[in-house]
């Protein structure tokens, strides 16, 4: 396992060291700051986008990316119009790919794909969500808006909200931000879907990372520094009645952010659904536009990181 | 009870009581053309209890697998009545091809040719993981 965590992929965000975050992220900053510099760091480069099922979010996300870097982009969008709707493997239509292409993209409804494609693709590939396991330049989003909104990682209070048991973002901000001193988190979430066991005995309880569960949003609310909403996620349901119960459970209003601090961060990773509610679009602690942009900044970074190329 | 030392082969020592059935099946040891010994619930100084099994030949075997199924087995390798080698199972970082992936949710399930593999996540429980989804072995 360990020649997969040689820096040529992002599969998993624990590929990455605390150290190797901070570097991306401050070149994503250098990149906001001085994107002329950028625009023709990926000149001749190729990526190509594998989107097994739609997200057209992402994907415009790390096409936007590559553009900007003055590369270029190929691929699908969808399985149905690949050689993949006659059946052909994950590792077959990579190694075909890596022909045409210096980088992948790719989002599979397979756990592990990505992980697949890694190894058999000779070029670097990027895990752009797999089913529902990892999404690791979601997170790398995540981080980046929390250093851009909070100037640094340490002494945090993060609240995280909805669905924290399917949710796979959720798990993966957790495990990266518990890397970082003096973090708490308030877990706030219908019992049906609170943090699964494994998240608390892997990552919080081993690091001594201080964490309250709660039910109830208006209690935690004092007390945040950031609040990340997500949304209950339809597709990861098994029973529809059980979807259309608990989806309503918390929806942010501007109400609700009175006793909020003035400095609090409220981030979302979109789409959302009535989680969020559009008055509190225009509150200046509203984020979730903004880290919209910062993703797109973040995957800049990556790719060049992955591709090494400096400027 | 005397079963009698073996010229050339393998001595599985230590197997845990009861165990050793459960290994016998595993390593196949019933297709071998050669004698085969099995032991149960021989007293133990160490256990209290414990199986052995003598095979009377040297064969490959997995230790992956056997250090899965009970990571105590002493492997004692034997040439010309001596001890030529021993080998002190324990628990495999990683197991390929031996567990199959369970999650119906797992790439494993749909790509052709995948081996499956699994890495050791927790030493104290056994707790293994699938590489591609995380998801956890169901063990035998």
């Amino acid at each position: 396992m360990d020649k997969y965590l040689i820096m040529k992929h992002c599969i998993d965000i624990k590929d990455f060291t605390v150290d190797e975050i901070n570097e991306l992220i401050a070149t994503a900053e250098d990149i906001i700051e001085n994107p002329v510099k950028y625009a023709h760091a990926c000149n001749g480069k190729k990526m190509a986008t594998l989107f097994y099922e739609p997200s057209t979010r992402t994907r415009l996300s790390f096409e936007a990316a590559m553009y900007e870097l003055g590369g270029v982009v190929l691929g699908f969008s969808e399985a149905a119009s690949s050689s993949v709707s006659k059946g052909e493997s994950v590792a077959d239509t990579v190694r075909t790919v890596a022909c045409y292409a210096d980088i992948i993209v790719m989002r599979h409804p397979k756990e592990g794909a990505p992980l697949v494609a890694s190894m058999k693709a000779g070029i670097p590939v990027i895990n752009a969500g797999d089913g529902g396991h990892n999404h690791p330049t979601q997170t790398l989003t995540d981080l980046l808006t929390i250093k851009r909104e909070k100037g640094g990682f340490s002494g945090l209070t993060i609240g995280i909200c909805g669905d924290l048991k399917f949710g796979r973002t959720v798990h993966s901000l957790i495990n990266a931000m518990s890397r970082y001193p003096d973090v708490s988190f308030v877990l706030i979430s219908p019992e049906e879907l609170c943090i699964p066991d494994y998240v608390k005995e892997e990552t919080l309880i081993p690091k001594n990372i201080p964490f309250i569960e709660t039910t109830s949003l208006d209690d935690a609310m004092p007390y945040l520094d950031i609040l990340y909403m997500t949304r209950v996620q339809r597709e990861r349901f098994f029973n529809e009645a059980d979807y259309l119960r608990l989806k309503d459970t918390y929806i942010l209003t501007p109400d609700k952010l009175k006793n909020a601090k003035p400095d609090l961060s409220i981030m979302h990773p979109l789409p959302r659904v009535n989680e969020i509610s559009v008055a509190v679009d225009d509150d200046p602690r509203a984020c979730y536009f903004r880290q919209v942009r910062y993703g797109k900044f973040i995957r800049m970074a990556l790719i060049l990181r992955l591709l090494e190329i400096s400027v | 009870m005397i079963i009698g030392k073996i010229e050339d082969g393998i001595v599985l020592d230590h197997i845990t009581a009861g165990r050793g059935m459960e290994i016998y099946r595993t390593l196949h040891l019933d297709e071998l053309d050669c004698s085969v010994a099995m032991i149960t619930n021989a007293d133990s100084v160490k256990m209290g209890r414990k199986d052995i099994i003598k095979i009377g030949r040297v064969i490959d075997i997995n230790l992956d697998v056997l250090g899965f199924i009970d990571p105590g087995i002493t492997v004692n390798i034997i040439r010309g009545g001596k001890l030529y080698k021993r080998e002190r199972l324990t628990l495999p970082k990683s197991l390929k091809g031996v567990l199959k992936c369970k999650n119906p949710r797992c790439i494993t399930t749909v790509e052709p040719e995948l081996v499956s593999e699994f890495r050791l996540s927790e030493v104290d429980s056994r707790t293994y993981r699938c590489i591609y989804c995380e998801a956890l072995a169901q063990l035998p």
